[in-house]
């Protein structure tokens, strides 16, 4: 029989330790393996607008190009570069992919499916997704080299600017929600009409300027200025090889994964079935979170493929003129509308 | 009035998504893309690829060394040595090509009374060193005698427009 320290020990620590490292296995590793197969899927989806095939050589219709892209990254050599700051320098992606991971610890995946279940979950989540310029400025900064500064002071400014109205479009979800907590925001989208009465519908334009922003947020075309290729070779990674790329890689994914599960949460209802009646409501909330997921992510892929880069002062103008003043607008058109017709939840 | 359709178009996003609309209709699009190695697109009989150096049927070389190609070659890729054969003829001792030199212009060929040189179909003639790429005439011989079905057909059916 073991002492009762030990048993203390064991039940007050070590279990609960043991059950939340499992948890957060359970949800990272199907995430990285979801992220590799991104970049698989954006190579496929561009291709095929492009009328290519894309990857279809290593593995059956190269279904294991990322698992070769993954090794070829990790047999690279690290290159620190001389006027570099070398803490810095390798923090600043390690930073990103913390960040991007993180995130998930208060997504619901199904009812009641979720790591921390915090009453402030969208708060958290957009604390989080606001933190990730910071990878982007160390990197710039550290970086010492002048393209990957200017990468990094764009991202700072457009992602700071499209937080703002990102910010007013949340508060107009939680104006018809009544709460903070990302479950209670999806079960809030539970109802009578199945995937018309989700968020998207009623607060359209909210939705479609919550969309674009989260594509300004990723750095994703057509806002990908940080990185631009054309100008700024790579952008803020231009120093970074082997791992380091590597992360900022999956650290990018990830957000864009993390993104589009907040656009899930917010407006596309989250784990509910599209329709409450036999045949859907028989698929798991998971996989009806998955597919939400990947459809938004399709569309990322989608105005990848479709549409140039915005020159940097459209960008701002977008940004501040334009969505700005609408997401603003449309806050107090909600408001009005739910006080007047005796519509606020929780009172 | 005009200004109000303008504005409600661009409310509406009707470019993005005309624009996205464009794209999804070429997602589902037939692929162009060739499986390279596996499968070739067509080439016009006046493709000029590698260089080759033909013979008569009856194995005589037709190359008379009349130094036209080495004159008129405009990156200077060819170099001739000539002197009477035994039996009288004219010959070359040496024709070299500098395949890292030739700009592939099809100017040799042009210049060629004999239709001695000519540029095959043969596209694939990568090599691992430089060296390999400096042709000499025993090489040059040898591929006119392993491209000359193909050759022979290709100067036949430009024939017509020459």
């Amino acid at each position: 029989m073991a002492e009762p320290w030990v048993l203390e020990l064991w039940e007050g620590y070590a279990l609960p330790g043991v059950i939340i490292v499992a948890q957060i296995l359970a949800i990272t590793a199907p995430l990285l393996f979801f992220v590799a197969y991104l970049t698989y899927a954006e190579r496929k989806v561009i291709a095929a607008m492009h009328l290519r095939k894309g990857p279809n050589v290593v593995g059956p219709f190269g279904l294991l190009q990322p698992i070769a892209d993954a090794v070829k990254l990790l047999f690279k050599e690290t290159i620190v570069p001389a006027g570099a700051s070398p803490v810095i320098f390798l923090m600043a992606p390690m930073l990103t992919f913390i960040l991007a991971l993180i995130g998930w610890a208060v997504i619901p995946f199904g009812a009641g499916l979720v790591l921390a279940d915090i009453n402030v979950g969208i708060l958290y989540l957009f604390a989080i997704s606001s933190l990730g310029v910071y990878g982007v400025i160390m990197a710039g900064w550290a970086s010492n080299s002048k393209y990957p500064f200017l990468g990094a002071l764009r991202s700072a400014a457009q992602m700071v600017s499209y937080e703002v109205s990102m910010g007013f479009v949340i508060i107009t979800v939680l104006l018809c929600v009544g709460s903070l907590n990302l479950s209670d925001i999806v079960l809030a989208q539970q109802g009578d009409y199945g995937m018309f009465g989700w968020f998207w519908l009623p607060l359209l334009p909210m939705f479609i300027v919550f969309f674009i922003s989260t594509l300004a947020e990723t750095n994703r075309t057509p806002f990908d200025l940080p990185e631009g290729e054309s100008e700024l070779v790579a952008g803020f990674f231009l120093e970074y090889s082997s791992f380091p790329f590597a992360l900022f890689f999956l650290g990018e994914y990830a957000n864009m994964i993390l993104m589009s599960a907040m656009t899930t949460i917010l407006f596309l209802g989250g784990w509910l079935p599209i329709v409450d009646i036999a045949p859907f409501n028989w698929i798991p909330g998971p996989i009806w979170f998955a597919g939400k997921i990947a459809v938004v992510l399709f569309v990322f892929l989608w105005v990848r493929a479709t549409f140039p880069r915005y020159r940097y002062d459209q960008l701002m103008r977008l940004g501040w003129k334009v969505f700005l003043p609408l997401s603003l607008f449309w806050v107090v058109a909600t408001a009005g509308f739910l006080i007047a017709f005796d519509l606020v939840p929780n009172t | 009035m005009a200004l109000l359709e303008r504005g409600a178009y661009g409310f509406w996003l009707g470019e993005l998504v005309g624009g996205m609309a464009l794209t999804l209709r070429y997602f589902f699009k037939r692929k162009v893309t060739l499986n390279y190695p596996y499968e070739k697109g067509p080439l016009s009989p006046r493709f000029r690829g590698e260089h080759a150096l033909r013979r008569y049927p009856n194995g005589e070389e037709r190359c008379i060394a009349c130094k036209l190609c080495e004159a008129v070659c405009p990156a200077q890729a060819i170099t001739i040595e000539a002197e009477p054969r035994g039996d009288g003829s004219r010959r070359t001792t040496r024709y070299d090509i500098d395949m890292t030199k030739c700009i592939y212009c099809g100017f040799c060929q042009e210049a060629c009374p004999v239709d001695a040189i000519v540029e095959g179909p043969n596209f694939e003639f990568a090599t691992e060193t430089r060296e390999e790429m400096y042709y000499n005439k025993e090489k040059l011989l040898d591929n006119g005698d392993r491209w000359e079905a193909e050759i022979a057909q290709n100067l036949e059916l430009d024939a017509p427009y020459r």
